[in-house]
């Protein structure tokens, strides 16, 4: 996009701001001034490029160079070799056993991709109006206002069958002709940007990254159910998106894309950008709604859908972010094309934010329909460390895990269903066989027991009894029976609560039980977590024949609970242990292990324990 | 007047400033909330009855709205907020440990004010930089795989 002889194009994502992109990107100016270069390089700042795992990176064309984990010191190296002498870096390529993968293109991350909703995302300077432009910005709109009736824009939405992004899958032709049929001069079109799940970035990747595509969106969007006014209502812990966005529709202004008679027709619109406030409830429509409003974020028993009364009463269309992103590549390649990718039923691509135990975690792009093995193993580039695989969670707090036996499960919005798991807005977390499942569960019930709003009693009250049956387990104090009860008491909850919250918040529970039903035996009946996560079900022991009686152990333990001598050997006095772990960190000669299971003393003193109270009773 | 009510009185004006500007927006009150926890550092009763006054709501009504959100402390907080990641990913990757060894440093928990009033610390459901993962944040700042005690206590003695 420009007349320079070389675009450097640093990843300006968030994960590689934090490992240090910013100072990088300020050497290269500073490098290059003082040879003179400034007007050979052209220094673009995108967003996110997907493999955060290797950041800081960047990618330097003509060719298309990919550098990994660049420190400010490689700066000079960089463009003395690769500017001047036009001889590339290798040490700083991504390599594997094999080869050295010197182009981006090549490099095995980004094979299985196909990217839509993040064509430009690590391509364009998000901030630049000119640059998305010239990626055939702003085209898409031009041509429905223009040349295409509201009906139209809407068929043609039908027939690519996209469907909602957000999590629920609701096809958005189906909103979006309810809304276009409702007579009415007073109409909302609201960008979902909310994005709660915790693990999930790519709402804000797309935000970041390319700003002016989800604008695009929403106004094509908007005019085909005939509102001039919407809202981006983005959750405050995202200040870069919300400013990315606000100066989007500046700029849009700027050239007459925003306001009145758009593209010379008689289309007008508005677009306000309101903040979250930390509440995970407010991702849900009616919720976010109400936030909008002004008001308390809960939600409402549906129907009325916002469809029909929306926000201040009047016919609204909710959509996710990255369905917004969809359209306006939709518009221009038409819906056969999107057909092409995906399966029956689940048309396009779907963007995930891999995450946990995997090498290459960040932003991907997929087809729907690939299976769990390819994008794990194959995107994902397989396990990190020597842990093995043992469970993937999809679907953010009230998703499911799924295991080994799926990995060549479709992903689909069916076939994810049909095992207890579900797309979700697509945070994907992968985890090792050091991952406690039970433990797990605990974590997500215990988020949704936070973030329940409260206001009906089955979500309220029944996710707090599972907690604290869960917590009771991770504790040894777990009793026969235990998972049934937990069963049927996220069935009821699942049945009687009144929004999306409560409906799935049993999930994870009830699909660890499935599939993991041995591990919430074995912490209940042998008080034993054999991966050693639930603190009270593990001891830490030290192996005399190892310990050399150096003593360190015993003068960190906060707790005093470890003596000897340099002949005797040191021993842990049990009951006192609060399994802090220091000890085990300091061991000079690791002599200090972690053992799965209550330690026998322990188990007899709760015994004696037990029997007293039995007696006081 | 005392200097202590004069700076009030100045912080109250800004915020006026900030309600008559907003005011006519459709429905404004998280915004202007979002301003005065910016301006007032967090919102006692004082400013919550102050919005309610000024916008010509019940205060009753400003008050639902602040206990709602996560987002609006009624505490007064320390010089910095520090915020530990407490999403999935972060999870996983221990963040229990981690929050455990900055309570330690700090000698302070979860949700409280370190004594010496520079750090308030508090859990956050994901910021979005799940490939660093364990993550926290000070102010705008993040931190990311970081693990042992002494990489923590050499990043938090930036903050003085
Ligand atoms: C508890 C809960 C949280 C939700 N959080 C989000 C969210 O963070 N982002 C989002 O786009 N949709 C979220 N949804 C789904 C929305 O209610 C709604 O279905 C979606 O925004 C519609 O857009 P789409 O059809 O384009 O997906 C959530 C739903 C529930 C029940
Ligand atoms: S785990 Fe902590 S409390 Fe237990 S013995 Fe080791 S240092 Fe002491
Ligand atoms: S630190 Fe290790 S070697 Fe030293 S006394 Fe403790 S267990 Fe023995
Ligand atoms: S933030 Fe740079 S690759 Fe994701």
């Amino acid at each position: 996009m420009s007349l320079k002889r070389i675009d450097l194009l640093i990843c300006c994502g968030s994960g590689c701001v934090s490992a240090g992109a910013l100072k990088i990107k300020e050497r290269f100016h500073e490098v290059l001034k003082e040879k003179g270069m400034e007007n050979e390089i052209n220094i673009i700042e995108t967003g996110c490029m997907g493999p955060c795992d290797y950041g800081p990176v960047m990618v330097i064309y003509p060719e298309g160079i990919f550098y990994k984990t660049v420190t400010p010191e490689d700066v000079s190296e960089i463009v003395e070799e690769h500017f001047i002498k036009g001889r590339p870096v290798a040490r700083l390529m991504l390599s594997d056993d094999e080869r050295t993968f010197s182009v981006q293109k090549e490099v095995p991350f980004y094979q299985k991709q196909i990217k839509v909703a993040l064509a430009n995302c690590g391509y364009i300077d998000p901030e630049s109006l000119d640059e998305y432009i010239a990626t055939g910005g702003y085209e898409a709109l031009g041509t429905a206002l223009t040349e295409m009736t509201p009906q139209d824009v809407i068929d043609v939405m039908k027939a690519a069958g996209l469907r909602g992004r957000g999590g629920g899958g609701f096809p958005a032709h189906i909103k979006w002709q309810m809304v276009h049929n409702i007579q009415d001069n007073e109409k909302y079109i609201i960008c979902n940007g909310d994005e709660g799940d915790p693990g999930a970035f790519m709402d804000r990747s797309l935000l970041e990254g390319d700003p002016h595509r989800i604008l695009e969106g929403m106004m094509i969007a908007a005019y085909a159910i005939g509102a001039s006014q919407g809202f981006f209502y983005i959750r405050a812990e995202y200040p870069l998106a919300i400013t990315r966005i606000r100066d989007a529709i500046e700029q849009a202004r700027g050239l007459g894309l925003m306001g009145k008679n758009i593209f010379g027709t008689d289309f007008n619109f508005e677009v306000e950008v309101r903040t979250g406030a930390g509440a995970f409830v407010c991702g849900e429509e009616m919720a976010l709604i109400h936030s909008i409003e002004g008001e308390r974020g809960n939600p409402t028993p549906k129907p009325p859908y916002p469809a029909t009364q929306g926000l201040w009463g009047k016919p609204t269309v909710v959509n996710n972010v990255e369905t917004l992103a969809n359209i306006p590549t939709i518009m221009v390649k038409g819906a056969e094309w999107f057909n092409t990718m995906g399966t029956q039923t689940s048309k396009g691509t779907k963007v995930f934010a891999i995450t946990g135990d995997i090498r290459n975690t960040g932003l991907v792009e997929v087809p729907m329909g690939i299976t769990l093995r390819e994008l794990i193993f194959d995107v994902g580039g397989g396990m990190v460390g020597e842990g093995k695989f043992k469970a993937v969670q999809l679907g953010g707090p009230s998703g499911g895990c799924l295991t080994v036996e799926h990995l060549d499960v479709p992903v689909d919005y069916e076939s994810l269903k049909e095992r207890g798991a579900m797309m979700g807005s697509g945070g994907l977390i992968v985890m090792n066989d050091e991952k406690c499942m039970v433990n797990v569960a605990k974590f997500f019930m215990e988020f949704c027991v936070e973030e329940s709003c409260g206001k009906c009693s089955p979500c309220r009250i029944g996710l707090k009894q599972m907690y604290e049956i869960l917590d009771r387990i991770t504790k040894g104090q777990g009793k026969e029976g235990d998972i049934e009860e937990l069963q049927r008491l996220g069935e009821s909850v699942k049945m009687l609560s009144l929004c999306g919250l409560g409906q799935t918040a049993p999930n994870p529970v009830l699909s660890t039980i499935r599939y993991f039903r041995d591990e919430y035996e074995s912490h209940i009946r042998d008080h034993s977590c054999s991966t050693k996560v639930c603190l009270d079900l593990m001891n830490f022991n030290i192996d005399k024949s190892r310990c050399i009686g150096c003593s360190l152990c015993a003068r960190k333990c906060p707790t005093n609970c470890i003596t000897g001598s340099r002949e005797e050997k040191y021993v842990i006095h049990q009951l006192e242990c609060i399994k802090c772990g220091n000890c085990y960190d300091v061991c000079p000669v690791n002599a200090i292990d972690k053992i799965p299971g209550m330690h026998p003393e322990m188990k007899e003193y709760r015994a004696k324990l037990q029997a007293q109270k039995d007696l006081d009773d | 007047m005392t200097p202590a009510v004069q700076q009030d009185n100045q912080l109250y004006a800004r915020l006026k400033e900030v309600i008559d500007e907003k005011k006519n927006l459709r429905n404004p009150l998280i915004e202007i909330l979002r301003i005065a926890q910016d301006i007032f550092g967090y919102l006692p009763v004082e400013v919550q009855e102050f919005v309610a006054k000024e916008m010509g709501i019940p205060a009753s009504k400003v008050y639902g709205v602040v206990t709602f959100y996560n987002f609006f402390s009624m505490k007064p907080r320390g010089k910095y907020t520090l915020n530990i990641c407490m999403g999935t990913a972060c999870y996983v990757k221990g963040a229990p440990r981690l929050a455990q060894n900055i309570e330690d440093i700090l000698e302070a928990k979860m949700g409280e004010t370190t004594e010496d009033g520079r750090f308030t610390i508090s859990a956050v459901r994901c910021v979005g930089a799940c490939s660093l993962a364990p993550v926290f944040m000070i102010g705008d700042e993040t931190y990311g795989r970081i693990e042992t005690k002494d990489q923590v206590t050499k990043i938090l003695e930036r903050y003085q």
